[in-house]
């Protein structure tokens, strides 16, 4: 080496000796928590900061192609996590963190971060309601992307299985920490080469931190990409991430997920059942018009019926002549005993009576006039006396006054 | 090509929808009676013998493929 030679260095010497001590390996993709100060966007697209702490600062260079993947643009006084390689800056002699990666540091610099991701993917219409894709309504296969450990999964097949048997189509995906945005952007990008027809993509609740792949914009590429609908289940129902804005569907909790994504059977069966019903209830009044629509035709048309309604007032024609004829006949009959009680009448008072009952009628001749006293006769007048029997004819001898009474 | 329980489902919602409309002949409405009880009956049919497959997908070596999966503690 230079240094056994001749004892001296040159700058550049040393500072590449330096430079192959601090660059050996020992400080490559180390994180650094500090706060970001004198912040220059250069135009060459590289950005330039201090990254420091109450008693140190670090200088800081982020080239235009690792920047690309930056979730936020970094400010001034932000508190960030920075991860990169060290280098030395030969030039100028000083060492400096070659930044591959910045993450917002605590809550505060999280909600920044959130809402100007929010901000830009709402400008570059990722939210927009004309992106949503609808829902199936009977998927016959459902993606999911959640963790294999936790009640996440579990919830959404116990609710799928109660409810609808939809296949379900899981893949294990890491939903927090380091590698969890590319893990479910990857997810999204198997499931969307299969046959499933909509995805749920869960996770239960946590702190912001927790949730915060959610957030990353990689996540939201990929929902927005997606060619098959996406349910976001992400958190709890008061948490936001900007994977709900753009999921087609947001649900408050992976159950209420499961429930979005499928019918429930129990009701499919009703609404069936309920169509039967209708199916039938209606057949049997299409049936029962058509039988009254052809009875009134075969009122209006039909001669056998005419016949009848003739016999029937033939019948009762004939009736009626019955009945009078009968009236008739008992009028004749009543007549006919008036009649003989006259005769009777009349039978006790004729002169045929006294002659049976021994009596005798005298009639002078030749006149034939009755005889009622003896000043009504002369000697010798001949007489015809009428008995029972016959007529006796007999000649006056004498007459004699008698008084009978 | 047997239909799925969604076309199934909207025939038949389909028939009772025309049924009800009226305005069609005796003939005409009884054949799609006929096909309408039939609907409800493979309807139901597909409802109850639906069996649901639970699937692992995995990716290796580029390949994607599924394998059956079990839940855990079931």
């Amino acid at each position: 080496m230079v240094f056994e030679e001749k004892g001296i260095y040159t700058v550049h010497e040393f500072t590449l000796a330096v430079k192959s001590i601090l660059t050996s390996g020992r400080f490559n993709d180390v994180w650094i928590r500090g706060e970001i100060s004198n912040f220059t966007n250069h135009n060459s697209g590289h950005r330039y900061f201090t990254l420091k702490d109450k008693s140190s600062s670090l200088q800081c260079v982020m080239f235009k192609w690792y920047g690309k993947n930056l979730r936020f643009e970094p400010e001034h006084g932000m508190k960030v996590l920075v991860m990169g390689d060290l280098d030395v800056y030969e030039q100028r002699g000083i060492y400096q963190l070659k930044v591959r990666d910045i993450r917002p540091d605590g809550i505060g610099e999280l909600y920044k971060a959130f809402e100007q991701l929010k901000n830009k993917l709402a400008m570059e219409g990722l939210f927009s309601p004309e992106h949503k894709k609808p829902l199936p309504k009977f998927p016959k296969k459902i993606g999911i992307a959640t963790s294999p450990t936790g009640a996440v999964l579990h919830d959404i097949m116990t609710v799928i299985k109660r409810r609808y048997p939809a296949n379900l189509l899981f893949i294990p995906t890491i939903v927090q920490g380091e590698y969890a945005a590319e893990s479910i952007a990857r997810s999204i990008g198997l499931l969307n080469k299969t046959d499933a027809d909509v995805i749920i993509l869960g996770r239960g609740g946590g702190s912001i931190e927790d949730l915060w792949a959610f957030n990353e914009e990689i996540v939201a590429l990929a929902v927005f990409n997606s060619r098959i609908p996406i349910i976001s289940a992400v958190g709890h129902e008061t948490d936001y991430t900007i994977t709900d804005f753009v999921a087609d569907v947001r649900a408050p909790t992976p159950s209420a997920a499961a429930e979005i994504a499928v019918p429930d059977r129990a009701e499919l069966a009703n609404h069936i059942n309920r169509l039967g019903e209708r199916l039938i209830e209606n057949k049997r009044r299409s049936i029962k018009d058509v039988m009254v629509h052809i009875s009134e035709l075969k009122a209006g048309v039909e001669p056998r019926l005419f016949l009848e309604r003739l016999a029937d007032y033939m019948q009762f024609t004939d009736e009626l002549t019955q009945r009078q004829s009968l009236n008739i006949q008992r009028l004749l009959e009543v007549k006919r005993s008036l009649l003989n009680a006259h005769a009777g009448k009349l039978d006790a008072v004729s002169p045929l009576g006294t002659l049976l009952r021994g009596y005798s009628i005298t009639l002078k001749l030749p006149e034939e006039t009755h005889v009622r006293s003896i000043g009504d006769v002369e000697k010798k007048d001949e007489l015809s006396i009428i008995v029972n029997d016959g007529k006796i004819k007999c000649k006056v001898n004498d007459k004699e006054v008698c008084t009978w009474k | 090509m047997e239909m799925s329980f969604e076309e199934s489902l909207a025939e038949l919602e389909g028939i009772v929808e025309k049924l009800e409309k009226g305005q069609l002949s005796l003939d005409e409405s009884l054949m799609l009676f006929e096909r309408g009880i039939k609907l409800v009956r493979e309807c139901n049919d597909k409802l109850k013998s639906a069996q649901q497959k639970v699937e692992q997908l995995i990716e290796e070596n580029g390949e994607l493929r599924t394998e059956p999966f079990e839940v855990e503690g079931e």
